[in-house]
């Protein structure tokens, strides 16, 4: 990935930030956009415009960034806190042990490996007496022996995903499980079911039930293989067999007491682990919030841009002489306006989701730091009673060791897994920046060429009635 | 050259700088650096060739705008913007110009000689200032008569007024425009002492009224309507041109965010940090580049808004004819009268009533005396009648003819320069691509980095 603070990448990113040694940076100073005049290979434009600019320019950053934060009701989400509803930690599933989950560790971009193929789709609307809801199509296609049929389809809607998740919670308290689309948003929605927020959501699912598909450890579970193959009566019966709510509830309240113990011991790497979440956290929301954002502005602009081209073919009707030129305009600001949709769409498509994934990652994260926070809690407490010597010594020795198994499997199986997340974190955030970089060239490369062959046609056209003055 | 209308009192001409006649097509005309900044290629290349022959002796340039206090009328303290005008002759041998005048003058002292022009020369499609407040702003540009850019974009827009004065072949002689450029003080006093403002035609000001000429001149109706078309159609550019000025700033300033997010979101990462970082950088380049395109569209827009001010003054000559044409009607109608009047008198048949007669009636014929008298009054007056009619005829058609000819100089400098503008427009486009091409392969590499 390139050597760390290297003179070249240092003048690359000029001397408002600084690049430290490895792993440690520096955050930015107060946004300034004082770059130096010249540098950075000339793309700073001229000498003294950015800072003379800077002052009005910087002040309006930080308003467009003030506006980001008071803008929480653009996003407003309720996504359910995993961590407080589904967890158990006396999971009757034992974690794969560690070092089979080392081995398995497995990147999305390897195809050739995957015997599962999910789809999510034909979203359907179905009406009862009590409520309207929407179920979606998945299609299973696997060649593992483990399944009793190579194909599947089946019809499942949100609060069956969600059963699934909490499930996939439950036997893996530590594991970094995919993120599910909001329940629902609450600004904006006129209708809870329109067509763009259904397309959104089947996209995610299909992500979510992908994702599941290619981790090396859930990709076994068998809730999961229940929900791709079970029918309707067989899943709800599936779905009753499971500890009952109110132990869930029992255990909850406990865990909240016992995650404020499990921080104060956690492991260094794990703290480090912490810094990076909460960090990543609030970069990724940012950005989320940038990017709808600049798609928001973007459709504005489009919208005035409907209006401009139109105006110059009502003024050619009275101009004689210049019908050519404002007609050619008016042909060239609608072209442009087209492709501007064509971005638009583009990067909706590459770099929205991708964000608002991570987005709901991060809360995932944060839930899966606490469980481990909590697994680490019961450990501590017990040795705590053990050096009090508040019960049987015996028993609170040989449950201790259980516990600090425990421990052991969870840290490890997090570990691991973060190393994947990590992992692929950055291969999704490379390439969704990178298609939205490509659209971006491919609108202006467009617009280049339109304008470019008008002003040949009138240059042509220039060359032919100065000579014909000439004559 | 033709002569504006037969008014004794118009001809103010100035002493020739040059003696009439001089053409030198060869020579390119010569034109401040501030004048080749301003868009203003119209005037200034070869193209017009007869002309030119004012703007080849002399450069005139609106170099710098100051801000100045003083007091006003009413003595009250008042701030204001000056600005300076210089004037170089050339000296065509070696083409070295020699600054012959320099002087300051405010705007309100361009509105009184333009004042002027309209008055003595209503036939000519007289050149229009730069707004006097700005108008169709986006949320960026700053409405207020102090602020840096509009100052320095009414520096170009009254340098642009002064080179369409100088270089029209009938305005550029006249004697006021020259004191203009020459005469700093008392200046004032000379333009009030012709008596401009008496000449002017108050019904011009009133610009709802309307007078029912009997035979409209049709090409001048045509160019009224035209005129009504091209004020509508650029207002309306204008104003959509700034939304979407508004609407591409906000496009561009946002990603600027970008930029500090991915800084500090490099802090935390490894591997990523430093493609983070550089496509950071190139974000805040994107942000910060829409600056100096806007600007630029803003050259473009103030050329527009020229011609948008020029409709005014087309509708101005318009106005004129109409009203020239109003009083030569209501002349003629007036002749007719007295000479019905005469004819009754003499004959002793009334035909028409009049005041006269009926108090003649009512107290008693008058004498033959007294009714010769009459004829003889009605008959002087008659005669005066045809001659004024005939004398307005022929100014009617020496005006229709002039302005005519200047409404034809106008069309051709019009399609040239908006044409032009409409191809810088596209460079600007073009430019503004190009910059954005460049900035994300740049930010696309740091991406791929990651």
């Amino acid at each position: 990935m390139g050597t760390l603070g290297g003179a070249g990448l240092a003048a690359a990113a000029g001397p408002a930030r600084t690049l430290g040694m490895e792993g440690e940076r520096r955050a930015s100073l107060p946004h300034s956009s004082g770059l130096p005049a010249g540098g950075a290979g000339g793309e700073s434009p001229g000498g003294t415009a950015p800072l003379s600019g800077s002052s009005g320019s910087s002040a309006l950053l930080q308003a467009e960034v003030l506006d980001l934060d008071e803008d929480e009701d653009d996003l407003e989400v309720f996504s359910k806190d995993a961590s407080l509803m589904d967890m158990n930690s006396f999971s009757p599933v034992m974690p794969t042990s560690p070092l089979s989950m080392i081995n398995q560790v497995k990147f999305e971009d390897e195809p050739d490996l995957k015997d599962l193929f999910i789809t999510v789709d034909e979203p359907e609307s179905h009406v009862t007496t009590i409520e309207t809801f929407i179920t979606y199509r998945i299609i299973t296609k696997t060649t593992r022996g483990e399944f009793d049929s190579s194909e599947f389809e089946v019809r499942r809607r949100y609060q069956d995903f969600l059963w699934l998740k909490g499930k996939l919670e439950e036997a893996h308290p530590t594991l970094i499980i995919p993120p599910l689309p909001e329940k629902f948003i609450v600004k904006g929605m006129v209708e809870r079911f329109n067509d763009d927020f259904i397309e959104t959501r089947r996209k995610a699912l299909h992500k979510f039930l992908n994702r599941i598909a290619d981790h090396p450890t859930l990709t076994f579970n068998e809730d999961f293989k229940v929900f791709l193959t079970a029918q309707a009566w067989e899943l709800s019966s599936h779905k009753k067999h499971g500890p009952g709510l109110l132990s869930r509830m029992g255990q909850t309240v406990r865990a909240v007491a016992s995650s404020m113990r499990g921080v104060k011991n956690r492991p260094e790497e794990f703290m480090d682990m912490n810094n990076f979440i909460e960090t990543f956290s609030q970069k990724i929301n940012l950005i989320d919030k940038i990017s709808q954002r600049i798609y928001k502005e973007e459709r504005e602009y489009f919208d005035e841009m409907k209006e401009y081209g139109p105006i110059h073919i009502l003024w050619s009707a009275s101009e004689e002489d210049l019908v050519d030129t404002l007609k050619g305009v008016a042909s060239c600001i609608d072209r442009c306006c087209k492709a501007t949709e064509k971005q638009m769409s583009g990067v909706s498509e590459a770099l929205l989701p991708v964000v608002h994934e991570y987005v709901l990652y991060s809360e995932m994260l944060m839930g899966v730091m606490k469980r481990r926070d909590q697994i680490q809690a019961e450990l501590d407490s017990k040795v705590e009673a053990l050096n009090y010597r508040k019960a049987d010594t015996d028993l609170l020795t040989e449950e201790i060791g259980k516990l600090e198994d425990k421990v052991e499997c969870a840290n490890n199986a997090l570990k691991a897994d973060w190393e994947r997340w990590k992992q692929n974190m950055q291969n999704d955030i490379k390439s969704a920046f990178t298609d939205m970089a490509e659209e971006n060239i491919h609108y202006y490369e467009q617009c280049l060429a339109t304008w470019e062959s008008f002003l040949t046609s009138q240059t042509d056209l220039h060359f032919e009635e100065a000579s014909e003055d000439k004559s | 050259m033709e002569q504006a209308a037969s008014d004794p009192e118009r001809q103010l001409q100035p002493a020739p700088l040059e003696p009439l006649g001089f053409s030198d097509p060869g020579l390119e005309a010569a034109v401040g650096e501030e004048a080749e900044r301003s868009r203003e290629e119209g005037t200034g290349d070869g193209m017009m060739t007869e002309n030119n022959f004012w703007l080849k002796k002399i450069e005139i340039s609106v170099s710098e705008a100051e801000k100045r206090t003083g007091r006003n009328a009413m003595n009250m303290q008042e701030t204001y913007t000056a600005y300076l005008i210089e004037t170089r002759s050339v000296e065509h041998i070696d083409g070295q110009s020699v600054l012959t005048d320099s002087l300051w003058r405010r705007y309100s002292e361009f509105e009184l000689l333009r004042s002027y022009l309209l008055v003595y020369y209503p036939h000519i499609v007289v050149p229009p200032l730069p707004e006097k407040r700005a108008e169709f702003v986006w949320h960026k540009l700053s409405a207020d008569n102090m602020d840096p850019d509009f100052v320095e974009r009414r520096r170009i827009g009254l340098e642009n007024f002064l080179l369409r004065v100088a270089s029209h072949p009938i305005l550029c002689k006249d004697k006021i425009f020259y004191l203009f450029l020459t005469q700093e003080g008392n200046w004032k006093e000379t333009v009030n002492e012709t008596g401009f403002q008496l000449k002017a035609d108050s019904r011009l000001k009133a610009l709802n009224a309307t007078f029912r000429v009997k035979n409209p001149d049709k090409r001048f109706t045509e160019l009224k309507h035209y005129s009504d078309e091209l004020q509508s159609v650029i207002s309306h550019l204008l104003r959509v041109r700034a939304r979407v000025a508004d609407r591409l700033y906000g496009v561009y300033k946002v990603h600027g965010n970008y930029g500090r997010v991915f800084s500090e979101w490099s802090a935390i990462e490894k591997e990523m940090g430093d493609g983070l970082q550089s496509a950071g950088h190139h974000m805040d380049v994107y942000a910060s580049s829409i600056d100096d395109i806007l600007e630029d569209e803003e050259h473009y827009a103030d050329q527009l808004k020229e011609y948008l001010f020029y409709a005014e003054a087309l509708r101005a000559v318009c106005r004129k004819h109409e009203l020239m044409q109003y009083d030569l009607e209501m002349a003629a109608q007036d002749l007719a009268s007295k000479k019905q009047q005469c004819e009754e008198l003499a004959t002793g048949t009334v035909r028409t009533f009049s005041l006269k007669g009926m108090t003649t009636k009512l107290f008693g014929q008058e004498t033959p005396e007294q009714r010769e008298a009459r004829i003889k009054v009605l008959e002087e007056q008659i005669n005066e009648g045809e001659q004024q009619l005939k004398s307005k005829n022929l100014e009617g058609r020496e005006f229709v003819k002039n302005a005519w000819a200047d409404i034809e100089r106008f069309k051709e400098q019009k399609n040239h320069d908006l044409k032009e503008a409409l191809i810088s427009y596209a460079v600007m486009q073009i430019s503004m691509c190009k910059k954005g091409i460049q900035v994300w392969t740049n930010a696309k590499e740091c991406f791929s980095k990651m």
